[in-house]
């Protein structure tokens, strides 16, 4: 099997405070490239705190989060952003688009902060709106799109830099059941194009459209269904 | 391993971010540069005018000469008033680089009147002072109209009036039958004198002749002020010639001074409205500076969604304190520039209205323009600081 892009090593989070806020424990949980997996469970199990160490910009209380190979407990705030802007690409349930600029602005910002010169982002980030479908809304600006359109330029942005993983929180939270199902057929497409995928969801139909799938409770692992046995 | 790559942003693009804020809020961004604007606007004006007077003044001084200087009689240590001597105008003429030599005399208690009908208590304030024809030439003076009276008509009851003199008496340009009443003798008024700068007790005089003065008034053949013009490059060394020549006796009772002295003192006077003016203007640069650095708190408040998502795109903490420090600086440096042709149009206003050239120093437009720079940055360090500050994870959950 390939190296993992991401490997939670019996990781806790406890939040400071009067009394400490437990959230998440012993998680172990290690993905592959080329992985499309659904993150479960119900509100308060923890599932934000999850994709915010997975996705670099939350560090652990106890355990060893890698992510694309790199120990994230070794790197300082910078490498960490570093980390961000070069192996991973994370999808909101609000999407953040920027509302005044184009939407192939807004995808090219995903590589903004590897100081890749303006043409080059321009054709990268067309290249990705392509890839999603929303080639011939390019010079629209984002405050003039869809919710379903907006989340679209949002996993553009996501995978312009060609991440190792691209983490997705609910992305059809503010979506309606059609362009939901529509995000996630284009997620599917993704991943079989290689991309591993990570998807957080408390939704039963989001969660069976992924292949393998985690769910949590109150913080711990409670069903993985691709763990090694 | 060393760990993954440091993020990068190029310079032009954090240029490019620094107008984010301001373009999709321009009316608060507008409002905010106001205050920057009005500082510079007002340090710009206020240099820019008083250059402008400054340099009208030289000019004038220069046009007016620094070459001519009075002599004038004074008191005595014991404090009693000493006349110059009879002689004194001669003995000064022979000073070396004394050019030309005008003695002139007060008519203590001569009075000038329009008519004879005038009620004596109603003067107007015009003094009569006996002189001669070498006065046009020490004074470089000019005539309205009319001539002067010359070494033959001073012995006739003519007059020659100063500029000031022939307008409280109504007397445009005199004509053969324009007579004036002074202390019950009729005078012809032969001319009418254009203004003197630099003696202006000659714009208030009635002037007539020596021999005309000793004949109807109490002139004693002492003159009082005696206006000397020298050899401009020799003034500085004839000013100290002219006392002991004048009075050799009693050098101390004689005054000596330089008119042009007194525009010289105008242009330090200026410097302390200047100061008090750019004060005002530096308060103002100061408020601008916080109405910034407030927008820019409120700013960091409410794009906390973007700040998060910029930090989850891989913007290190430096990056973010940086375009908000550029927002600021570009903020201010809109003002600056606003505050910059304002002033540049109130300056070139005024001047006009003035007849001066418009004059502005290099210091004042650059200086305005630093100043506000320098108050952009530093209002923009609070709120940069507080936007790297905030952790990617609260600045994404708090939309």
């Amino acid at each position: 099997m390939t190296d993992p892009v991401l490997q939670l090593t019996r990781v806790g989070k406890t939040y400071p405070g009067t009394p400490p806020v437990p959230s998440l424990h012993d998680i172990d949980l290690t993905i592959h490239s080329g992985e499309l997996v659904a993150i479960t469970g119900p509100s308060g199990s923890g599932k934000t705190t999850l994709l915010n160490i997975a996705a670099g910009l939350d560090r652990p209380t106890d355990g060893e989060v890698r992510i694309a190979g790199y120990a994230v407990r070794r790197l300082s705030d910078r490498r960490l952003s570093g980390l961000r802007a070069y192996h991973l690409g994370v999808v909101f349930q609000q999407f953040f688009l920027i509302d005044h600029l184009s939407a192939v602005d807004n995808v090219a910002a995903g590589l903004l902060y590897r100081a890749v010169p303006p043409s080059e982002r321009r054709r990268a980030a067309n290249e990705a709106l392509e890839r999603v479908g929303l080639a011939h809304r390019a010079e629209h600006r984002a405050n003039r799109l869809s919710g379903g359109e907006r989340q679209r330029v949002a996993v553009a942005r996501a995978i312009v830099g060609h991440p190792s993983v691209v983490l997705a929180d609910e992305p059809t939270g503010n979506l309606d059941g059609e362009t939901g199902a529509a995000l996630l057929c284009l997620l599917r497409e993704l991943n079989d194009r290689g991309i591993a995928i990570v998807v957080i969801t408390h939704d039963a139909q989001v969660s069976a459209a992924m292949n393998r799938h985690v769910a949590l409770r109150d913080g711990r692992i409670v069903h993985d269904d691709g763990r090694a046995p | 391993m060393n760990g993954p790559p440091y993020p990068r942003l190029r310079g032009a693009d954090l240029a490019r971010l620094a107008i984010v804020g301001p373009r999709s809020r321009p009316v608060r961004a507008t409002l905010s540069i106001l205050g920057i604007a009005i500082g510079v606007a007002a340090i710009v004006a206020v240099l820019g005018i008083t250059r402008s007077s400054q340099a009208d003044l030289l000019a004038r001084i220069d046009r007016l000469g620094t070459n001519l200087l009075t002599v004038a009689d004074a008191q005595s240590l014991t404090g009693e008033r000493v006349q110059l001597p009879t002689t004194a105008a001669v003995t000064i003429a022979r000073a070396d680089g004394v050019r030309h030599v005008a003695p002139t005399a007060d008519l203590p208690g001569v009075q000038v009147y329009r008519t004879d009908r005038i009620p004596i208590y109603r003067s107007n304030g015009i003094a009569a002072r006996a002189c001669d024809a070498a006065l046009m030439s020490a004074l470089e003076g000019q005539l309205a109209s009319g001539v002067f009276f010359n070494a033959a008509t001073a012995r006739y009851p003519v007059t020659v009036l100063g500029h000031e003199a022939a307008q409280r008496l109504g007397i445009a340009r005199p004509e053969a039958t324009t007579r004036i009443f002074i202390s019950g003798h009729w005078f012809v008024v032969v001319g009418v004198l254009r203004p003197f700068e630099l003696a202006p007790e000659i714009d208030h005089s009635a002037l007539i002749g020596f021999p005309i003065a000793a004949e109807y008034f109490t002139y004693d053949h002492h003159p009082n002020r005696i206006y000397v013009r020298t050899d401009t490059e020799r003034t500085e060394a004839v000013v100290d010639l002219l006392a002991p020549a004048a009075n050799p006796e009693h050098p101390e009772t004689v005054a000596v001074s330089r008119p042009s002295d007194a525009l010289a003192a105008r242009l330090a006077v200026v410097d302390a409205t200047t100061s008090l003016l750019l004060g005002l203007g530096a308060v103002a640069l100061l408020v601008g500076g916080i109405g910034i650095a407030n927008l820019m708190v409120i700013s960091v408040l409410e794009r906390r969604g973007e700040i998060g998502l910029r930090r989850a795109l891989g913007a290190a903490r430096r990056h973010v304190a940086g375009q908000f420090l550029a927002e600021s600086v570009v903020l201010a440096i809109l003002g600056g520039g606003v505050g910059l042709v304002l002033g540049v149009g109130v300056t070139v206003t005024v001047a006009r209205v003035q007849g001066w050239s418009a004059l502005l120093p290099a210091v004042a437009v650059w200086g305005g323009l630093v100043a506000a720079i320098a108050i952009g940055a530093l209002a923009g360090v609070y709120p940069a600081a507080r936007a790297a500050r905030l952790a990617p994870t609260d600045a994404l959950r708090s939309v």
